[in-house]
């Protein structure tokens, strides 16, 4: 178990250093082979009256001059042993670990991802709570009432929470329940946990209805699919059999093998959404991991599209990881070496 | 935060049409953005009309308090007055930076009139348009209670020309201040003496120096480059976590990408102030609100106004231009802005001026307005590449605005010797919907007259940089048509103008002027630069205008106009012709 | 209608399953009777309706779709019409249930001595440390070695013979009356079946429990049967004590059943003698004897074999065999066509 931890340790360190220079050769290899030159690449930062020499100081200034393999080490150099930055009237410390500076924003990316992460946070495990619960709950009594008019009703809302989008149901709730009852908190709205915790919650909810209606819709039809699997298993009538109650029979028996791969894709799903809930946080305004995504990817921003880019891989490679831990204490036929 | 009883909602389908359009309807007692209080219903309700906010002053009011509410979709280079190029962000600058000069809040044309600020009258120029001198008024502080000198007016100017620092900002002064030599920047090269540019004889006066004569030099002195920067607390790129103000508002929170918040300077005196009235008690200022969202907020009183001020999103455009009580909250100006096609003469046939012209006689006009969203929306369709809102604009009547005139095209393809007509590509911006239907417009028209067009789409991020703006690559791929857009600077010929007719500023990539590269154009720049009376100045300006759409070097689509849905709760609500916005310095709130 | 004697008795039960297809009549008009200690073996191919039947004894079709009628008897009680409650509180307890695949019948993610706990504490109020020691008990008793170590493995971790045991061990924690086995060996090899098969006799003789064993494979009802049925398409086709249908069987289908078992004093190279045809269907049965189509014999009905549903009839004491040809034809095809065939090969 312990070897096998430290093995999939390395696994994903190696899988981040991949993620690393596979993010970066796209955004600094392709458009040289696109024919960038490096007065180009700073060229994209700069004013709109940028001169020649404006863009040849900027593209030395930002580093752009040197080997590809030069900058990508400068950059892991930065994460691990800190990077000095020129601020004009002083030089600025970066200490490990040092994504890099914004090159439009020209502030170390780091402390602002940390301070974006709260709300991801925030966002992903209240809406995940909601539509676990909301989803499997539809899920199974879907299953066990299955082809009546609740299965039916259940599963053509479920397919309408897959099918629309969440910039669409997501502004068209802050219409109707925020700016028309006034029941929910505008957009952008968001109060740190330790600050107020009811108001956290309050100005949450419509965000996490929005996006758990999307999750559970799914939770709800692959619940249904386990349920009517697992409640057609042998063991299920062994248990029955046994005399159990009923609904002993669906939670203990039915529901927990059921639940297992919903597991695997929680895990999944969670460790995605933590790496920025790009859609969820546009559409409601809010300042997580995604939305910062975004803006990186809108400006071109380089380092802040690597350091984005590593804090979700690395939210996916430990998801991924803690899946397959909980997976084999779920299932214990599932034996990690 | 209580909702007014106005806001109705029809239960059957709800989209987002829906809703929000029975609110406003010339009422002032719906939700009110300011949380101040007070009985609404009791408040002189101004009557909404459409174009109410343009060429007067809606709402006016003289009462102070109450918070103005800002928000805007994305983010805009930076607060600091020395590394920022936004029209938003240079009407937003005044309230808490005062430049030497500066746009007079007053509606229309009006607007882009200039009035002393921090100077007590307009510039001074001897020396034939050389030497530019300015005294500053006595009293003006910083937030920290330090008196501002013209010292201060220097460092900021020399500061904001170091562009290895503040790459965003404008490069006038870089272009005409004659700096000695061996100045590198003020960070670098603190002690190299750098009065052959600007001289400050005493605490209240300051000289400019310029390397060639320039008339319209109290259009540089507006700009937010010369608001004050205290040497002491200047801290580089960081000076914009904390921008020391000289304004009636002083920043309060900075957070950046999330809320700016200001509150009242109190070193601010109103004595030494007569441009600003200083009427609300804070502004808030959201960053990175969904746009649609933003929008539904603005139409249902929860903010004022969005900061960008380029209108509406397409989502909310029907709902706003379909609805009469929605239309009539609506301001739609034109802007100093041109939707064009640059057509390129690089490339063969393209060369030849008649084959240009085939191209402006063959182009549907019409469908190229509707491209960029109609008549509304969209704006008026362009008889030239220079907005009317320019000093020295002429309407022009060179080409028919229809759709498409297919005898005078073949007639000129004729001339060009391409009676067949021939082939082109076109590039366009790919993620830009509007764009992308100006070049499908075009396909379409051109197809009539034999001259086929084959597309394509680069991305907007890098259009200039590495595709459309890159001559090398123009070159190489033979593109002679491509979509572009261009906002003046400010509001006269040679704001607008310079960038994009001047063929001397074109460089290996980064180019905003695709197409025109004519000796004679650039003579008549040259003969503007020098000319210091206005009016004179302005009719050659309008000359360039003429020649560029003589020669055909480009196809105009729209002059830009843009929906604005007026704040609902807020007072002296008008459009400024110096940026075609509501102006941000004036608006107060409805007490 | 009278209150039986018998420990359990089924008369005239009939589950049929309402399906798109049409109804599927998977048992159609069956009665038996069983005492304790007594073991009845119930033979049939796959769709023959014997699983459905003990399901049905066990309530496991309430609730469900399907239609039952007729009446289940045990110790006294009707189970037919009884609530769903009722039945339930008897399973486990009072009537018990070996499954096939033990592999599947047992819930992977539970070890085998948390499964034999849950079967005991629903029906005793005891602590879960007692119910504990109850199911080493239990698989001790079952031959597991080590009890007290295996109890906390998972089913998986088992060999299939040691998961059966555990399986019966689970069934029998209740000390049933009835004890039903639904292809106890079929998923275990040849030495195993042996073994699990002695434990059953042996255990039957300690706990004095009515054991019914379904089975497609007569060599296994053949030790240790009382009373063998024999089913096809829902019905019962012959009944007799085990002598009687191995001596001296009387319907074509328990012949072909007989010459298609493999059996020890045989040589494994000789070819099994196979019923040819297919089971019929359920939902369109044949007309007339269901087993016409297959039968050989077919033609020495008399032409009833397609027209007429033959009758379940006393041949000698006890004997019951559903059949249109006449009792001494059929002991007469029997001693000289089937017999020697069989001993010869």
């Amino acid at each position: 178990m312990v070897t096998y931890i430290i093995r999939r340790l390395i696994g994903a360190l190696l899988m981040l250093v991949i993620v690393s220079m596979v993010t970066f050769s796209i955004f600094f290899v392709v458009p040289r082979m696109a024919g960038a030159t490096s007065e180009d690449f700073a060229n994209r930062y700069l004013g709109k009256a940028a001169t020649a020499e404006m863009a040849a100081v900027a593209a030395e200034k930002l580093g752009f001059n040197d080997p590809v393999p030069v900058q990508y080490g400068r950059w892991i150099k930065g994460v691990f042993a800190g990077a000095e930055y020129d601020t004009g009237a002083s030089v600025e410390q970066c200490p490990a670990p040092c994504f890099g500076y914004s090159f439009v924003k020209r502030q170390p990316v780091w402390p602002e991802l940390i301070d974006r992460i709260p709300v991801t946070l925030s966002l992903a495990i209240g809406a995940s709570v909601i539509w676990l619960l909301g989803g499997v709950a539809t899920g199974v009594l879907s299953a066990l009432k299955r082809g009546s008019f609740f299965d039916r009703a259940a599963m053509s809302v479920a397919l309408a929470g897959v099918s629309l989008p969440i910039f669409f149901t997501g502004i068209v709730s802050l219409v109707v329940f925020s700016y028309g009852m006034g029941i929910t908190a505008p957009g952008g709205a968001y109060t740190p946990f330790e600050e107020n915790p009811a108001e956290w919650a309050y100005n949450l909810l419509l965000p996490w209805i929005t996006l758990a209606f999307l999750y559970a819709a799914s939770y709800a039809r692959l619940t249904r699919a386990g349920m009517l699997e697992t409640m057609g298993e042998d063991y299920i009538r062994t248990a029955r059999a046994k005399g159990l109650p009923e609904s002993t029979v669906i939670t203990k028996h039915g529901l927990r093998a059921a639940l297992t791969p919903i597991v695997t894709i929680f895990g999944l799903d969670l460790g995605l959404l933590l790496g920025g809930a790009v859609l969820t946080e546009t559409t409601f305004s809010l300042k997580g991991i995604g939305d910062y995504a975004v803006q990186a990817i809108m400006t071109n921003d380089l380092p802040k599209i690597m350091g984005v880019t590593m804090v979700a891989a690395l939210f996916v490679v430990m998801a991924s990881l803690i899946v397959d831990l909980l997976y084999a204490v779920v299932d214990p036929r599932v034996r990690l070496g | 935060m209580k909702k007014g009883s106005a806001l109705g909602l029809t239960a059957a389908g709800v989209v987002l049409t829906v809703g929000l359009a029975a609110c406003g309807g010339g009422s002032s007692q719906g939700n009110q953005a300011g949380q101040t209080g007070g009985d609404k219903a009791s408040a002189p309700a101004a009557q909404e009309a459409f174009n109410a906010g343009v060429d007067k002053v809606f709402n006016p009011s003289d009462a102070k308090g109450g918070t103005l509410k800002f928000a805007i979709s994305e983010d805009w280079d930076s607060v600091d007055p020395g590394d920022t190029y936004y029209a938003l962000s240079w009407n937003l600058v005044r309230i808490y930076g005062r430049s030497l000069v500066t746009y007079t809040p007053a509606p229309g044309a009006e607007g882009r009139k200039l009035s002393p600020d921090l100077a007590e009258g307009l510039g001074e120029s001897s020396d034939g348009g050389k030497t530019w001198t300015y005294k500053l008024r006595a009293g003006v502080k910083f937030e920290d209670g330090t008196p501002v000198t013209s010292k201060d007016v220097k460092y900021a100017v020399l500061r904001s020309m170091d562009k290895e620092t503040f790459p965003n900002g404008p490069t006038y002064f870089n272009d005409w201040l004659d700096l000695p030599k061996d100045f590198k920047s003020v960070y670098k090269t603190p002690d190299v003496n750098t009065d052959s540019a600007i001289e400050t004889p005493d605490d209240q006066t300051i000289v400019f120096h310029l390397k060639k004569p320039y008339a319209g030099f109290d259009n540089f002195a507006a700009l937010p480059g010369t608001i004050p920067v205290p040497q002491a607390k200047d801290t580089g790129v960081k000076y914009r976590e904390h921008v020391i103000a000289t304004g009636p508002y002083k920043f309060e929170k900075v957070e950046a990408g999330k809320q700016y918040t200001l509150v009242r300077n109190e070193n601010w005196d109103q004595a030494t102030d007569p441009v600003r009235k200083a009427l609300p008690d804070r502004y808030e200022i959201t960053l990175g609100v969904n746009a649609d969202d933003l929008d539904n907020r603005i139409i249902s009183g929860d903010l004022h106004v969005d900061l960008a001020g380029s209108g509406v999103q397409p989502a909310a455009l029907g709902r706003v231009l379909s609805d009469p009580a929605m239309k009539a909250r609506v301001d739609n100006p034109t802007g100093a802005r041109t939707w064009y096609t640059s057509i390129i003469g690089d490339v063969p046939p393209l060369d030849n001026v008649d084959c240009r012209k085939a191209i402006v006689y063959g182009a549907d006009r019409v469908g190229l307005q509707n491209a960029y969203g109609g008549e509304f929306a969209g704006g008026e369709i362009a008889t030239g590449l220079m907005p009317p809102s320019i000093g020295g604009w002429k309407k022009l009547d060179l080409f028919p605005t229809g759709t498409g005139d297919a005898a005078k095209a073949k007639e000129a393809l004729a001339a060009c010797g391409k009676p067949e007509g021939f082939e082109t590509t076109m590039a366009y911006r790919a993620d830009r919907p509007k764009e992308k239907a100006t070049a499908e417009s075009l396909q379409q028209a051109l197809a009539k007259v034999g001259i086929k067009l084959t597309l394509k789409g680069y991305p907007t991020s890098d259009y200039f940089t590495l595709y459309a703006g890159k001559p090398e690559f123009v070159k190489k791929n033979g593109i002679g048509l491509a979509t572009n857009g261009w906002g003046a600077d400010w509001n006269d010929g040679f704001g607008f103008m310079s960038q994009i007719v001047d063929s001397r500023t074109i460089r290996a990539s980064g180019n905003y002027n695709l197409s025109v590269k004519d000796k004679e154009v650039d003579a008549l720049v040259d003969k503007a630069m020098l000319e210091t009376d206005t009016a004179k100045r302005d009719a050659i300006w309008g000359q360039i205008d003429q020649m560029v759409m003589e020669r055909a070097y480009v196809l105009p689509s729209v002059w830009s106009k843009s929906v604005l849905v007026r704040p609902q709760g807020a007072t002296n609500v008008f459009v400024t012709g110096a940026f075609d916005m509501y102006d941000y310095l004036g608006m107060g709130v409805q007490q | 209608m009278s209150t039986p004697t018998s420990f359990l008795e089924l008369r005239d039960l009939r589950i049929h399953f309402p399906t798109d297809d049409g109804l599927v009549k998977s048992v159609d008009g069956l009665s038996y009777k069983l005492e304790r200690g007594k073991t009845l073996g119930i033979v049939g191919e796959s769709g023959s309706g014997k699983s459905v039947t003990s399901l049905g004894i066990l309530g496991l079709h309430k609730g469900t779709r399907a239609k039952i009628s007729g009446e289940i008897w045990l110790d006294g009680e009707e189970l037919v019409s009884a609530s769903a409650e009722h039945v339930r509180r008897l399973r486990g307890k009072k009537m018990a249930m070996i499954f096939q695949d033990p592999l599947s019948a047992m819930h992977p993610f539970y070890t085998v001595g948390q499964q034999i706990v849950e079967a005991y504490r629903i029906h005793h109020k005891v602590s879960k440390k007692v119910a504990r020691k109850h199911a080493i008990d239990m698989l001790g008793r079952v031959g597991i070695p080590q009890p007290e170590r295996r109890v906390d493995s998972y089913p998986h971790e088992f060999s299939g013979g040691m998961r059966q045991r555990a399986m019966i061990a689970m069934a029998l924690s209740c000390d049933p009356e009835l004890l039903i086995a639904d292809e106890p060996t079929t998923a275990l090899d040849v030495t195993v079946q042996a073994q699990i098969l002695d434990l059953m006799r042996d255990l039957q003789r300690d706990f004095n429990a009515a054991l019914i064993i379904i089975t497609h494979d007569l060599g296994v009802v053949a030790e240790l049967s009382d009373d063998i049925l024999v089913m096809y398409g829902g019905k019962c086709i012959e009944y007799g004590t085990a002598e009687d249908i191995f001596e001296r069987p009387e319907h074509p289908y328990t012949w072909g059943l007989l010459g298609s078992m493999p059996r020890l004093d045989r040589e494994p190279t000789e070819r099994l003698m196979p019923i040819k045809g297919n089971p019929p269907s359920l939902i369109n049965v044949p007309a007339g004897c269901a087993f016409h189509p297959r039968c050989a014999f077919e033609g020495r009905t008399g032409g009833k074999a397609d027209t007429e549903v033959p009758a379940l009839l006393e041949s000698s004491g006890g004997h019951l065999v559903r059949c249109h040809m006449p009792p001494e034809l059929r002991r007469d095809i029997w001693e000289n066509e089937i017999k020697p065939n069989l001993e010869s090969s």
